[in-house]
This record gives C-alpha cells, sequence and structure tokens, in this order.
C-alpha cells in the first residue's frame, strides 16, 4: 500500500500552497523517528514529564457490578494535562523543535490538545497559537484561559459552524499562508497525509503498554479493547498493537448525539459516507451533494464530521467494530464512573464507558476487557451539571 | 487546440470568476452575459461548499450565501446547460473534491460534458493525487486544470510537463483573497514553468485592480479575478451586475 493509504482511505487532498509544509514533514519524520537520540528525548519527556507508562486499573466494583468480564482502565486521563493528547503533541512539538520550527499552531475542539499543545509549546519554548471554533470557546472558557496562562495565543473562529471542523479548517489556512517557521500540530489521526500516520504512531504507546501490562496482570491478551472515536486518536493508539492479534475484538465507541436516526448526531460510520476532506478520503457526515454536514454531540471533542482514514479501513475491512453511543447514555456512563470507582472520566471516555456497561455482561465471565480512559472530566463537571438541569457558578 | 487554450490565443487573457448562485441563480445568470460583454475570454464559476478550506473569507461567505438559497450542483448544470448556446467563451466549475465524489465522479463528468462546460479547478486535489480524476475528465473531454503556487518548488517541471489547457499559478500563499502587494514569486514561477513547457499561464489570487493585472500579465497570459468580483455581489446583492462590469471592463481594457 503506499505511503499514507489505508485500502482506498487516507492521502493527501489538499491546496498546492500545503504541498510544500506536508512533504517537508513527512521527510522530517522518516529522518526522526526511528533516530535512536530522537526516540531517547521522547521517552525521557513521556516518562518524566507526562507520567507515564499511565496506569492499568482493575475496576473491581465496576466489574462486580456489571456481572460479566473483568474490567480494566487504562488511565490515560492520569497523564500530565490530564489526557492521552499530551503522548502527540510531545513527540510532534519535539519533531518541530528537529525541523528548525519556532512556532506551533495547533485545532482544538474541547481544548484538551489545545492546553496540551500549549503546554508542549511552553516546555519546549516555542511561541503558539491555538485556533478553537468560537462556540467551543464559549463551552470551554476555562481551558481558553488555561492556554493564555501557558502563554499561547486563541483565535476563536467564527465562520461555519463555529466548532472543531471549522478550527481545523482554520489551522490549515494559516499554515498555507506561512509554514516556513511553523508547524501544525494535528491533533488526531486525521488530516492528509503523513498525518494520520505520525498521530498513530505517537499515540501506539497506549496499546503497547496494555499489552504488557495484561501480560503482567493476566499473563495473556485481553479479549477486547474499547476506546471513543472523534477523529480516533486514542482508539487508534489503544488498537495499533492488537490488529494482529485476531482474538483480540476493536471496538470503537462514535458520539450518536440525540440518535443515530435523527440529524443531531456525529456518529461518522453509522450514519456517513465515503468522501474527501480535510485533506484525507474517509467516512464523513454530509448531504446528498457532499455538503459536511453540521454534527452535535454533548462531547465537543466528538463533535467532528469525519473519522481517521485508518478506522475507516479497519471498519472495512472487519477488523474493529464502530458502535454508536448517544448523549444520555454517555452522561449516565459518567456519572457511572463517579459513584462506582470514585473516578470522574472526560464525556469523551465516558461514550467508552457506556458501551462497556452494555458488553461485559455479553463478553462474560472469565473475559477480559480494556477501555481506554482517554482524560479526565473535570473540564466537563459544569456542562454535566447543565445537562442535567442543575444551576452551578463557578 | 482545445477551446480553454484558445481564451489565450488572441493577446492576455482576462478570467473572472464568480460564486454560483450567490446570492441567487438568475443574478449569476446576469452576472455571467456582463463579463462576456465585458470581454471576459473565460470564466470560473465557483460551486459553493460547505468548508471550502483554500478561501479567503470574502469567497467562503459567498458560499454560505449561496447555499442557504438553496444553490445545489444539480441547479448549477441545469444552469449552464440554459446559457451554454449563447456564452461563448470557455466556462469551468471550480469546486472542491468532495462535491464531484459524493455525486459519482463520472456521472458528475458527464453531467458537466452534458451542460458545455470545458474544464475543472479542484483546489483540494494536488497534482500527486489527480490520476483518480484525470483519467475519467480526459474521457469526457474536459480539461482538469493543475495549479502552482510558490512553494511548489521542483515540482513544477513535472506538473507544467503533464497539464494542458493552462496553469493556475497561485501568485501567493495563504487563501484567496485580495492583496494590497503581490511579491514577484508569480514572476520566478512562470520563468520556471516557460524553461518545460509553453503551456499558458494565468495568475490568480489577491489580483482586484487593473493596475496589479497590467503588472502581472507582463509575464504572465492571463489573470484570474475573484475576490474583487465577489466583494462587489457581497455589497449589492442583486444589483451587482453594472459595478462588476465596470471593473470587469477596466481590467480587461488594460490587458
Amino acid at each position: 500500500m503506499p505511503d499514507g493509504r489505508f485500502g482506498i482511505h487516507g492521502g493527501k487532498y489538499i491546496p498546492e500552497t500545503l504541498m510544500r509544509a506536508t512533504l517537508e514533514l513527512e521527510k522530517a519524520y522518516k529522518r526522526w523517528h526511528r533516530d535512536a537520540e530522537f526516540i531517547a528525548e521522547l521517552d525521557s519527556l513521556l516518562n518524566q514529564y507526562a507520567g507515564r507508562p499511565s496506569r492499568m486499573y482493575f475496576a473491581e466494583r465496576m466489574t462486580a457490578d456489571l456481572g460479566g468480564a473483568r474490567v480494566y482502565l487504562k488511565r490515560e486521563d492520569l497523564n500530565h494535562t490530564g489526557s492521552h493528547k499530551i503522548n502527540n503533541v510531545l513527540g510532534q512539538v519535539l519533531l518541530a523543535k528537529k525541523m528548525g520550527k519556532s512556532r506551533i499552531i495547533a485545532e482544538t475542539g474541547a481544548g484538551q490538545h489545545g492546553v496540551a499543545t500549549a503546554t508542549a509549546a511552553a516546555l519546549m519554548g516555542m511561541e503558539c497559537e491555538v485556533f478553537m471554533g468560537k462556540e467551543d470557546t464559549e463551552r470551554q472558557a476555562l481551558n481558553v484561559y488555561r492556554m493564555e496562562l501557558l502563554g499561547t495565543k486563541v483565535h476563536a473562529v467564527a465562520s461555519g459552524t463555529a466548532t472543531l471542523k471549522d478550527a481545523v479548517s482554520a489551522t490549515l489556512r494559516e499554515w498555507a499562508a506561512r509554514s516556513e517557521d511553523t508547524h501544525y500540530c494535528l491533533g488526531s489521526v486525521m488530516g492528509p497525509h503523513p498525518f494520520p500516520t505520525i498521530v498513530r504512531d505517537f499515540q501506539a504507546v497506549i496499546g503497547r503498554e496494555i499489552k504488557k501490562q495484561m501480560a503482567d496482570e493476566l499473563g495473556r491478551l485481553p479479549d477486547a479493547v474499547v476506546a471513543c472515536v472523534g477523529g480516533g486518536s486514542n482508539a487508534i493508539g489503544t488498537f495499533y498493537d492488537f490488529i494482529g492479534d485476531e482474538n483480540v475484538e476493536l471496538i470503537g465507541c462514535e458520539a450518536a448525539g440525540l440518535g443515530v436516526d435523527t440529524p443531531e448526531n456525529a456518529a461518522t460510520i453509522a450514519t456517513g459516507t465515503v468522501g474527501v476532506f480535510h485533506g484525507m478520503k474517509s467516512y464523513f457526515c454530509q448531504d446528498e451533494f457532499g455538503q459536511i454536514a453540521p454534527v452535535h454531540s454533548i462531547s465537543a471533542g466528538l463533535d467532528y464530521p469525519g473519522i481517521g482514514p485508518e478506522h475507516a479501513s479497519l471498519h472495512d475491512i472487519g477488523r474493529a467494530r464502530y458502535v454508536a453511543v448517544t448523549d444520555d447514555e454517555a452522561v449516565g456512563a459518567f456519572e457511572y464512573l463517579a459513584r462506582t470507582e470514585g473516578i470522574i472520566p472526560a464525556i469523551e471516555s465516558a461514550h467508552a464507558l457506556a458501551y462497556v456497561r452494555q458488553y461485559a455482561k455479553a463478553l462474560g465471565a472469565g473475559k477480559a476487557i480494556v477501555v481506554t480512559l482517554s482524560g479526565r472530566g473535570d473540564k466537563d463537571v459544569a456542562a454535566i451539571a447543565r445537562y442535567k438541569g442543575v444551576d452551578v457558578s463557578e | 487546440m482545445s477551446k480553454i487554450a484558445q481564451a489565450f490565443s488572441d493577446g492576455k487573457a482576462f478570467i473572472p470568476f464568480v460564486t454560483g448562485g450567490d446570492p441567487d441563480i438568475e443574478t449569476t445568470v446576469n452576472l455571467l452575459f456582463a463579463l462576456q460583454d465585458a470581454g471576459a475570454n473565460a470564466i470560473e464559476i465557483g460551486i459553493p461548499f460547505s468548508d471550502p478550506v483554500a478561501e479567503g473569507p470574502v469567497i467562503e461567505a459567498a458560499s454560505g450565501r449561496a447555499l442557504s438559497n438553496g444553490c445545489t450542483v444539480d441547479k448549477l448544470f441545469d444552469m449552464v446547460g440554459r446559457i451554454r448556446e449563447e456564452i461563448m467563451v470557455p466556462i469551468l466549475f471550480m469546486t472542491y473534491y468532495n462535491p464531484i465524489f459524493s455525486y459519482g465522479t463520472d456521472r458528475f463528468l458527464a453531467r458537466c460534458a452534458q451542460a458545455g462546460l470545458d474544464g475543472l479547478i479542484v483546489p483540494d486535489l494536488p497534482y500527486e493525487e489527480r490520476e483518480e480524476l484525470y483519467q475519467p475528465c480526459r474521457s469526457h473531454d474536459l480539461e482538469l486544470i493543475s495549479l502552482i503556487a510558490p512553494t511548489t518548488g521542483e515540482r513544477i517541471d513535472e506538473i507544467a510537463r503533464n497539464s494542458s489547457g493552462f496553469l493556475y499559478c497561485v501568485s501567493s500563499l495563504g487563501v484567496t483573497g485580495m492583496r494590497s502587494v503581490i511579491d514577484d514569486s508569480a514572476k520566478k514561477m512562470i520563468a520556471q514553468v516557460r524553461a518545460v513547457s509553453d503551456i499558458p499561464c494565468a495568475v490568480g489570487f489577491g489580483i482586484s485592480t487593473p493596475q496589479q493585472a497590467k503588472e502581472m500579465v507582463k509575464f504572465a497570459d492571463g489573470v484570474i479575478v475573484g475576490s474583487a468580483i465577489v466583494k462587489i455581489v457581497a455589497e449589492h446583492g442583486k444589483g451587482c451586475v453594472k459595478p462588476v462590469f465596470q471593473l470587469a471592463r477596466s481590467i480587461k481594457e488594460v490587458l
């Protein structure tokens, strides 16, 4: 398969003005990603700064309550900055530094990737600007301030639907105008080649650790690994090391919003069709004329009309399966984990937990299921309170 | 010689751009006739797209207006079919790839040919990805126009050798839109093209005044003017036809 293709998906469908920047990135990535010095520096950052390896936690009370498979939580929420996003960001900002770049730009939805990028830029002494949909800057005002605190300039993007997809478009435009000194630190396994490959490789540490930790814990592979999917970076990071292990089920949980039978959803695999957008061929929520649909999810991090091309391919070949989880189910799982295990998960991760709540019993006793807790839920508390009709002020 | 190449056979070519269906189909039709009368040598019609990543705010807003007024690609096919007999100059669609792909590439191209389109400009389909559209375009007798930019560098040689119709030379980095200063990167690009090919070169992105157009055709074979026209449409709505004609005329006169 040519570089950057995943079955029919992937590729590099971008304006000519972005070609040099992506070719330069591809070349730099080939040069550095197997370089011993680069790997040692990145490992040191991941371990000393981000707090890896992340914990594998046996959710004993959840397991007993669900009455089926043993449930393990891969605790990416315990990483520095509170989510898996730091894995990719440390890799990309270090790579940008090797490339001689002095400025980082990034998109963000909920703000997790923006905060992680702002953090890595501060750590490595880079200038940083983050593009965020105007609606999201209002939903996640604290994260905007957090980024500013870290020395990053935040641009509120008012065009289109003023959410994540518009933030991605705005960042691509900025990169087309200025790539000489600037690296685009894309936050998910999406966009034009080489991003889906680079981000996957930097997130694959999740699955490698799961494999080792389960070998230590149970002396075998898990029976299923589960993760939430927007663009799909924590999911591909979770899946990647298991793709060759045919007996391990790979399950991605998409945001069904108000339901897949309503237009108010972001469940790309369930309701989308193949298209070409934001540099890649993949599945997208779109109308009959190829206009990208406005999507909805309670989770700003899953509120995106597409999915990474490698997921699209894993779906096509049947290696992974993708299920849709509604806002209500996700909120239910958010509260459930808080009360059962004393852990408040990100609302994104709660989509994966919601499916595990159903699936643990079906999978059965004696089996083991690992769910990646991609982030912590502090950022979501106010929004969930509002969703429940509780009036909170900070 | 293809019909598009003929646009460059009689002096410097003036290629205006309008967003189809902005603010409505009827106004677009009136604009096409006005542009022809003003001396346009070819006309680009933009198919409105929800998320035009190569576009600046002016054309993005035009896309939004057209879509919210119910413009669809089917309506634009019908429109071109209706006026084709009376518009003598080549007509090209400028469209993102997804509206083609999701319509079904072959079905889309068949309708283009049936309506009498002459070519396509697809800003998010770079040379390296063009194969899946290039061959089907050939079999429907449509030109797929290649773009080059100041950052294209050594790839210009291969692109120039293997393209037809004309080369769309993006004058400056970033997105479409009017610029007060256009540097000499277009001049350098065209010199590089000339070393390997005699394909006509039209410069676009940022040209909004007769003065800028005049500067460009000292070395280019034509100019593409988009945002400056679309901005007039935004300001005047249905009343845009006369001021667009005046701008178009003033540019064509100096070429």
